[in-house]
């Protein structure tokens, strides 16, 4: 479990995954025990042009601390061209987070292959480690949908 | 209100030694929605399933959430024992506790708290999930294979063994290709034509394959199974069930100066002409751009002499329309332009020669009768000099990225045939790498360096110059031997790079297939699915898909054969039922989804909707074809009013697993 040493911070991180590379590549890291962070949730997704950026900020709202994306290598889709799609939405949507001052290494796109376990686990613990360092998410969380909304987390906050 | 079962597997220790499964089953037990929560050493084996099934039946669950290992494991395994418990078998999600939890975190308190919240966003996404039922088509049981090259004969060849009919569509007027073409074939220096020519026959006679020559495919519609194609049939001027291919009109015709393609416009055909003497189908064709009589009305000399009165100038094209349900791309490649490297002066001199030209005049049934003489003034060559990767491996603005694969052993014939021939000739090759790796191929090579006697050198070409002297000075650098040459040579032969065909792009649209930047059409998976484009009904048979030799692609032929049988010989089609779907109510037919869509599954129709004051309003919907669908769900954010979902991954599905983690 990653967390911030200085102020006992543990972070919830959101990982969608698609099906047939980075998925693939979250099962070869663990094949090879290749450990990262249990902050660390994946959900499944066929694709990473699944992903809408509407799931980014729902998942922000209900407290999410970073979301990474993570796709086949452009040129590798399954579906020839869906991770071009993602580049480009992904693109517009985080330099929209930059506008509203939610910090740009909170969300994060990745290529990792089918055959990229260690580059998988590497991504997964940097990122865990940077958003870690961060601190919660305060900007976007709705407190309200927080079961926890009175005593918070937000004691922990730098 | 759902009613879930959720089932813990311990694989052995796998899973048990660092997470707490019976914590696990219990704390998941709590859920709401959850009425039966169980633990078991191995879920997948016979007594674990039938767990399942008992289960599903006893407290008739409507959803099942198994924690065990990756979905991409053992998926299938607990969604066909749902189905046979008579739960529809996508009311089945999986939590991935192994993979991606006991198998990566070594502290027990740890993984079990995360197996839990796994385990909870499984649950709440099956709170989502609605049965879904895989739909069927039919198949058409015919093929089409676009292309008479031999990767096209050797596809259509198989299909038709095995039963099904076949149709080759083929742009010239008779198939073979480039093979046609060649002289001899490497390694084995066994003659082309002996063996090409058996089997475009061999095509002709089969009762099962139908050859459309001097015809294009015009328009390809519908999806795997059930494709729709119009073929243009190109007029001949010459009625193809009456000629008997007696060649009595190409003699006779006056038009005598008209570039012989076939020979790369090194001799000359008649206006009225059959490509060469093995071709299939043996008819004669009018060159509509050089006959004296479709051009002004004066001639008709063909007309006289057919003794079949198979000549018939009015004939006009015609389109054709047939039913498959397979499609093979056979395009092959061609030669790309070396003009446009002046270096070479490939376009100053017509002693400087690509190898194809160079096959044909080493050719029996080629210009010279298979005598090599210079094409400038018809004299013997002294000196050859072979430059290899004209155009390929390049930088993309000079030429090609790619390697052309059959240049070194091309060479490595021409040179060896040429030494064998002609003792005299001093042959140099001018290579980068000399790349070999087929079966017997670089003991070819060997051979042609250490009995032959050919002079290999490493490095590269800067300048050939034609002299006054009809002679032409390479000037060349030795890498190995660090120096400057200067060559006399008689004959220059260029390995220009091989390009996918011209008409390749044109034919990707229509076939909603994929292309590299190289126009080389993209298999399904680079490994495992190389004879498929990812376009499902669609196949890649030979150089379209990338450069390859005779060997590999007879080889990549009969594979695509193999998988075009596999595909005819189903009765049924089931399709894969997470596909996208559009709310008709919520669409306002804006076209996002269609344009983002790689299979060209999303059309449009008007269609009638009932108003709340009972009039009726048409609207443009969109509608999405379950069978051309292949579920990637580009067209889901593609849409502004979010009337687009796909099944299995809905958006409710996921924003429910989402809210489980963050939770």
């Amino acid at each position: 479990m990653q967390v911030n040493e200085q102020t006992g911070f543990v972070p919830t991180i959101v990982a969608f995954c698609c099906n047939w590379c980075s998925y693939a590549g979250a099962d070869l890291s663990g094949t090879n025990r290749l450990s990262y962070p249990a902050n660390i949730k994946i959900i499944r997704v066929p694709c990473s042009c699944r992903v809408n950026p509407i799931f980014f900020l729902r998942a922000f709202q209900r407290g999410a601390d970073g979301v990474i994306l993570c796709g086949c290598h452009p040129g590798d889709c399954h579906y020839t061209t869906g991770n071009y799609y993602t580049r480009r939405r992904m693109t517009l949507l985080f330099s929209m987070l930059d506008f509203l001052g939610i910090e740009r290494n909170r969300t994060r796109v990745e290529w990792v292959s089918a055959a990229e376990g260690q580059k998988f686990a590497e991504t997964m613990r940097s990122f865990a480690e940077e958003i870690a360092a961060l601190g919660p998410n305060r900007r976007l969380a709705d407190l309200r949908c927080r079961e926890d909304a009175e005593e918070g987390r937000d004691e922990h906050a730098v | 209100m759902q009613k879930i079962g959720v089932f813990v597997c311990h694989c052995g220790t796998n899973i048990a030694a660092t997470v707490d499964v019976k914590a696990v089953a219990e704390a998941l037990g709590r859920e709401p929605s959850v009425v039966v929560s169980q633990d078991y050493t191995y879920m997948c084996s016979e007594s674990g399933q039938n767990l399942i099934k008992d289960s599903i039946r006893d407290y008739g669950l409507t959803g099942v959430v198994i924690c065990s290992c990756s979905p991409r494991m053992h998926e299938a395994t607990f969604r066909r024992a749902a189905a046979q418990a008579g739960l529809n078998p996508y009311m089945v999600e999986i939590a991935n506790i192994r993979e991606q939890c006991s198998w990566i975190h070594k502290d027990k308190a740890e993984a079990t708290e995360k197996a839990i919240i796994l385990g909870r966003a499984a649950i709440a996404k099956v709170q989502h999930n609605t049965p879904l039922i895989a739909g069927e088509s039919s198949v058409t049981k015919r093929a089409l294979v676009i292309g008479g090259g031999i990767a096209g004969i050797q596809t259509a060849l198989d299909i038709a063994e095995a039963g099904f009919p076949v149709d080759i569509v083929e742009q010239k007027p008779t198939i073979g290709g480039k093979m046609a073409q060649l002289d001899k074939t490497f390694p084995t220096l066994d003659c082309s034509a002996c063996i090409l020519t058996p089997k475009m026959v061999d095509c002709a006679q089969n009762e099962n394959i139908k050859i459309y020559s001097y015809s294009e495919v015009e328009s390809v519609s519908g999806f795997v199974g059930n494709f729709t194609v119009k073929i243009r049939r190109k007029a001949r001027y010459v009625d193809e069930v009456k000629c008997t291919g007696c060649g009595l009109c190409t003699e006779k015709c006056p038009v005598k100066k008209v570039p012989n393609e076939f020979n790369l416009g090194m001799d000359n055909r008649r206006a009225i002409y059959i490509p060469f003497a093995q071709a299939v189908p043996k008819i004669a064709v009018i060159d509509p751009d050089w006959c004296n009589m479709l051009k002004n009305g004066k001639c008709g000399v063909c007309s006289k002499v057919c003794t079949a009165g198979a000549i018939d100038y009015k004939q006009k094209d015609t389109v054709i329309e047939e039913h498959y349900g397979a499609i093979v791309a056979a395009t092959g490649f061609e030669i790309s332009d070396v003009s446009r490297y002046d270096e070479y002066a490939y376009s100053q001199s017509k002693d400087v020669i690509t190898s194809l030209e160079f096959e044909r005049l080493t050719n029996a049934a080629g210009p010279t009768g298979g005598t090599l003489l210079r094409p400038s003034d018809g004299k013997h060559p002294h000196t050859i000099v072979f430059i290899q990767c004209v155009g390929s491996r390049c930088t993309p603005d000079k030429g090609k990225p790619y390697c052309s694969g059959i240049c070194c052993m091309y060479t490595a014939k021409h040179a060896m045939l040429t030494r064998e021939k002609y003792p005299d000739t001093e042959v140099y090759v001018f290579y980068i790498d000399v790349r070999t790796p087929g079966k017997n191929f670089d003991e070819f090579y060997r051979r042609a360096v250490e009995e032959f006697g050919v002079h290999y050198i490493k490095g590269a070409v800067g300048k050939v110059s034609p002299r006054a002297d009809g002679t032409l000075d390479v000037q060349a650098s030795d890498l190995i031997m660090n120096e400057q040459l200067h060559i006399s040579a008689d004959l220059v032969v260029l390995a220009a790079a091989i390009e996918p065909s011209k008409t390749a792009r044109s034919l990707a649209t229509m076939l909603t297939a994929s292309m590299d930047t190289n126009d080389f059409f993209t298999e399904a998976h680079p490994k495992l699915r190389p004879v498929e484009s990812p376009t499902a009904g669609i196949f890649l048979s030979g150089v379209c898909q990338g450069p390859k030799d005779i060997p590999s692609t007879v080889s990549q032929a009969s594979a695509c054969a193999a998988k075009v049988v596999g595909l005819l010989i189903k009765n049924k089609l089931t399709g894969n039922p997470c596909v996208a779907h559009s709310d008709e109510l919520m669409c306002n037919g804006c076209s996002n989804c269609a344009n983002v869509c790689p299979y060209g599954a999303i059309t449009y129709s008007d269609k009638e909707f009932r108003m709340p004051d009972r009039t009726t309003k048409t609207r443009r919907v969109a509608w999405v074809n379950p069978a051309v669908c292949q579920g990637c769900g580009a067209c889901t954010v593609a849409c502004p009013s979010g009337a687009m979902d796909l099944s299995g991954f809905s958006n409710s599905q996921i924003m429910a697993e989402v809210d489980a983690i963050c939770k």
